[in-house]
């Protein structure tokens, strides 16, 4: 009899981990608690450096769900328990599976936007977060965008919920600075005439093409980048908005008026992460992102035997990162089942 | 004969502490001001002074504060303050049954025993005028030894007395508390070795503890009782002297103060001699420190109430014992004396910050225009900004025609200025700010900020109304001017410091929550209310021992199990939403999400 | 004119070897949160001096850091301490305190 695997969570590092578990000969169950996979993926229109379509992304992602892959979606978990090393997991539909190995992939949700209440999110009507416009881009609602405002000013927020103490999350979201720069392109592609600013406080350029992607939107497209984070922001009565920063460059206050503001809106870990965490007595960083049993070199396993990470559980990664690492978590599953 | 050497150490303590203590007195009556001089004269012909006897008679010798909080407690307070007082009036009526005068030294009714030695007269000896003094001299100091013994059981078990933490001794303390713990035991042995020696003349106890003494004893018992004599009066003697010193100075303090409390003498600037007074009837009892949240939360066990007065007292006031202090007002609202703790805390922080200057003459005292009602959301609402959209809106709903002071930028109202130490220079904020507000000619002034609030009703003297948002919206919804249609939400209400204990406003929020909620009772509310941990007055305090203060505050709210955590400040609403796992809205947006957004919907319900 | 705190014709380079950083080092001894400053400015931006005047505390923060306490006095005599700059830190600098700190330091200095 072949050894199994259930992996949780039907994202990008749910669907890799499981497609490369299949090809090494390992029975997958895959669980989703959405009624379709692809996770945050779905939510993205094009992805950066290169603006490639993500339906791209999830369609090689999709192709990997071969024989050997039992999905089963729309499923959520009511409890794990773990005897004679066997997982056996209860699913709230009253279905129980069984494996010899866990593997965790329920990543992260996005920072909710409305704790930072003096950013008016929820409460002014044109302030939006970077997901948002996302699905604007993706729904075809582009020319809605901003549609009868004269003057077409953005401004985008970075660091929204991340490096931020009063949030409570002091780490960096890593893929917000590359998201901003991506999306002010995105949208002077569709509004040339849009003046776009960028309020940031370190522009964290990190990985392969990123900095090009930075050079080419001041080159390119003209996006201004002004150093200060924002303090707070208030509706005029034309539903535009004031924002006030330090342009810390020159050392003076700041203020602006803007007709839409974007909050680039960090990572959390998703509560369902941190419920199963809980569960099985998994460790959480002080960021309350999963902890590997190694951060150097064991990365994808955990300190209990058969129980794997894979994905954003483990911190903010973007789409690249995620898929190399969800191959890295499918070897080491396969070795502990050997 | 009515005199012995031995008398001496209690008679010259004695006399030592009569005379510091007038001597103190005096110089508190010379560092009065015209008018606290004015309230002292005639504080004296007025029926106040029956007002402060009655006080005297209830909070420093029944303890009927210390009662409440615990019986055991209480109790032993009682019976140290009440048992000793009915000793001393037993006491000197029995002496004046043997001398036949009406004055008698001081001395005489201490240790009449040792002069008196009386016949007793069976069986009917209780019911002879002498016989029933001896009887309840003896039960009087029963009481006392009980309280004693309480005593010395808390030192070591003070949990029993609904202490988590009993205040820590300096040695002056000790020596004192030695000398006042061995006074009663001293005379206790004194009276009984004397009835045992002349074989009568005690009372129920100490004839009967004299005679076993008697028989187990194979010396001279005379000589035995009368160094008991000469111990029991040296101990006297040297609480006496040692007492100022110590903080038994609480007891003739107390009484000090409750007189002056009563003729309308009051804790206000400048009024030094006040300061110490209170400074003084501190009976460090330590009932501050379990209240503290720096201590329940933080783990913090040096800055209480308790010890920062000590401090004063020695001269030791440390920066950051004045400067690790929330000002929530939870230990003023406890303390059995009724000293004005917030008031010290600032006092002193004054005195750190008094030369350091400030300027803001660039503030230029202008109303943009003039208008009946004005709302001031000030600085801190402007970082939560759904409190000032919602009273926008529940105001342009009522159709009051207001002006919004500080809608284009913040100005502070002072009171973080005084809370830092510098009412001084917060009065300079404070005549800027006054000449704008007097330049719209405003009749109304609503705020949703307690701490502006605050400082505007105390130190602004402003001859117009001035209201908290949630007074107003009461105020508004009872004259039918907001129409409602409330989803009655299970919501639990935090008292903001400076609107609850600060201010007194605890009706008005809760009326108005009755109509639009269902509040839950939650374990510490109203004057028990806990602090946000966001409080300005807390200077230097790092950012974990903040959130492990609100995560105290937070549970105690959480516990209830509301949907909503309700409450009337913007700093409390940013410090609690940081941490929540509920929502957190003020009464503000309650009101505003409970009125219909069109009017269908009121007639629908 | 507006004083911006500096005159054209002064050399305006920080030289950071002839600087007295002992206040510095008080000032951080006392409030050691203000390390964690990471220069984003929200507490200017936030500042409700900051409306009426050039006060800039992280402007002042940085200065201090560098052993640079000209002006220092006067600039924080402006200071309304009402704690709006505390409230959006997202470091959790202790900005009142910094700049009691700086009153204190500057007493104790005789500057």
């Amino acid at each position: 009899m072949s050894k199994t695997a259930i992996i949780i969570g039907g994202g990008t590092a749910g669907m890799e981990t499981a497609s490369q578990l299949a090809r090494l000969g390992v029975e997958v169950d895959l669980i989703e608690k959405q009624p379709h996979l692809g996770g945050h993926l779905k939510n993205w229109d094009r992805l950066f450096p290169n603006r490639r379509n993500s339906d791209e992304v999830f369609d090689y992602l999709e192709k990997g769900m071969n024989d050997g892959i039992s999905l089963h979606l729309n499923a959520e978990i009511s409890n794990i328990r773990k005897s004679e090393e066997k997982f056996t997991i209860a699913l709230q539909d009253g279905k129980e599976l069984q494996s010899d190995a866990l593997v965790i992939a329920t990543g992260y949700e996005v920072f909710d936007a409305r704790k930072k209440e003096e950013y008016g999110y929820g409460i002014y009507d044109n302030v939006i977060t970077s997901v948002e416009l996302e699905e604007f881009f993706r729904s075809n609602k582009q020319k809605n965008l901003l549609e009868g405002v004269a003057s077409k000013r953005i401004g985008i927020i970075h660091c929204v919920g991340s490096r931020d103490e009063k949030a409570g999350n002091l780490y960096c979201s890593k893929l917000c600075c590359v998201t901003g720069v991506k999306q002010a392109i995105e949208i002077k592609e569709l509004m040339p005439d849009a003046e776009i600013f960028c309020f940031y406080m370190d522009l964290r350029m990190f990985d392969r093409h990123f900095e090009e992607m930075y050079y080419e939107a001041q080159e390119k497209w003209g996006i201004q980048f002004i150093r200060g984070r924002l303090s707070e922001a208030s509706e005029n009565t034309d539903h535009t908005l004031l924002v006030k920063v330090e342009d810390t460059l020159t050392g003076l206050p700041l203020k602006m008026k803007v007709d839409l503001l974007i909050l680039l809106v960090g990572f959390v870990p998703s509560p369902e992460t941190r419920r199963l965490a809980a569960m099985l007595g998994l460790k959480e960083g002080d960021d309350r992102f999963l902890c590997p049993a190694d951060e150097h070199t064991i990365t994808n396993s955990t300190e209990i035997p058969g129980v794997f990470l894979a994905g954003t559980v483990k911190g903010p990664a973007g789409i690249a990162n995620t898929i190399t690492d969800a191959r890295a978590t499918a070897i080491q599953v396969a070795d502990y089942l050997k | 004969m009515t005199f012995n050497l031995f008398v001496l150490p209690f008679s010259l303590g004695f006399i030592f502490l009569f005379f510091t203590m007038i001597m103190k007195n005096r110089s508190w009556i010379h560092e009065m001001d015209v008018e606290d001089k004015r309230k002292f004269k005639s504080g004296l012909r007025s029926p106040r002074i029956f007002f402060a006897l009655r006080e005297i008679f209830f909070e420093s010798l029944l303890h009927r504060k210390m009662f409440r909080r615990n019986p055991m407690l209480g109790y032993m307070h009682m019976s140290f303050a009440f048992g000793w007082f009915l000793l001393i009036l037993f006491g000197n009526m029995e002496s004046r049954i043997y001398s036949g005068f009406w004055i008698n030294p001081p001395y005489y009714p201490i240790f009449l025993k040792f002069f008196i030695h009386d016949k007793h007269v069976l069986p009917f000896e209780i019911f002879t005028v002498p016989g029933f003094f001896r009887f309840s001299m003896d039960l009087l100091l029963l009481f006392v030894l009980s309280g004693l013994f309480l005593a010395i059981l808390k030192r070591s078990r003070s949990h029993w007395f609904g202490l988590k933490k009993t205040s820590q001794l300096q040695f002056s303390d000790k020596v004192t508390m030695t000398c006042l713990w061995l006074i009663f035991p001293l005379r206790l042995l004194a009276e009984s070795f004397t009835a045992g020696a002349y074989g009568y003349g005690g009372g129920f106890i100490t004839q009967h503890l004299g005679n076993v003494l008697a028989f187990l004893w194979p010396l001279n018992d005379k000589d035995v009782a009368y160094a008991c004599w000469w111990m029991y009066s040296l101990s006297l003697g040297i609480f006496f002297v040692m007492l100022p010193y110590s903080r038994y100075m609480h007891i003739p303090t107390e009484l000090i103060l409750i007189f002056y409390r009563n003729f309308g003498i009051q804790t206000r600037k400048g009024s030094g001699f006040f300061s110490e007074i209170e400074l003084l009837s501190c009976s460090r009892c330590g009932v501050c420190i379990d209240v503290c949240q720096l201590n329940t939360a933080a783990g913090i066990q040096d800055i209480q109430a308790v010890y920062f007065l000590q401090s004063i007292r020695h001269k030791q006031v440390m920066n950051n014992i004045v400067n690790r202090c929330l000002v929530c007002g939870r230990c003023q609202e406890v303390c059995p004396v009724g000293i004005h703790t917030d008031y010290q805390r600032l006092f002193h922080r004054e005195v750190f910050r008094k030369s350091q200057a400030q300027d803001f003459s660039f503030l230029n005292g202008e109303s943009t225009r003039k208008a009946e009602v004005i709302y001031f959301a000030g600085c801190m609402s402007h970082l939560t900004p759904t409190i000032p959209e919602a009273m926008q809106q529940i105001l342009d709903t009522a159709k009051i025609d207001y002006l919004y002071l500080d809608k284009d930028h913040t100005v502070c109202c002072g009171r973080p200025l005084m809370l830092a130490g510098k009412p001084v220079q917060a009065e300079m904020l404070i005549a800027q700010n006054k000449k704008t507000i007097l330049d719209s000619e405003a009749v109304l002034l609503v705020t949703s900020c307690p701490i502006c609030y605050r400082v505007f009703r105390e130190d602004y003297k402003l001859d117009i109304r001035i209201l908290h948002h949630t007074q107003y919206l009461l105020e508004l919804i009872k004259k039918g001017k907001i129409p409602l249609q409330a989803y009655f939400r299970k919501v639990a209400y935090h008292d903001p410091c400076d609107l609850g204990r600060g201010s007194g406003v605890y009706n008005d929020p809760r009326e108005l929550l009755l109509k639009i909620a269902d509040p839950v009772k939650v374990r510490n509310e109203g004057k028990d209310s806990l602090c946000c941990g966001g409080s300005l007055g807390l200077i230097n305090a790092g950012t974990e021992e903040k959130d492990r203060i609100t995560k105290e505050a937070l549970e105690n709210y959480l516990e209830a199990k509301p949907e909503i955590l309700l409450t009337a400040c913007p700093l409390c609403k940013k410090t609690f939403a940081k941490h929540s796992p509920v929502e957190v809205m003020d009464v503000a947006e309650l009101v505003m999400e409970a009125i219909p957004k069109k009017a269908g919907e009121v007639m629908s319900c | 004119m507006k004083s911006f705190g500096y005159n054209i014709t002064e050399d305006r380079q920080i030289d950071f070897d002839a600087n007295d950083r002992n206040v510095t080092v008080f000032i951080n001894e006392i409030e050691p949160s203000i390390l964690l400053c990471m220069g984003c400015g929200s507490c200017t931006a936030t500042c409700t001096t900051g409306h009426f005047t050039d006060f800039n505390i992280r402007k002042i923060h940085t200065l201090i850091q560098r052993g640079e306490l000209k002006h220092l006095k006067k600039e924080i005599m402006k200071c309304m301490l009402c704690g709006k700059c505390q409230l959006v830190c997202p470091r959790g600098v202790n900005l009142r305190n910094l700049i009691l700190s700086i009153h204190t330091a500057l007493e104790k200095s005789g500057l």
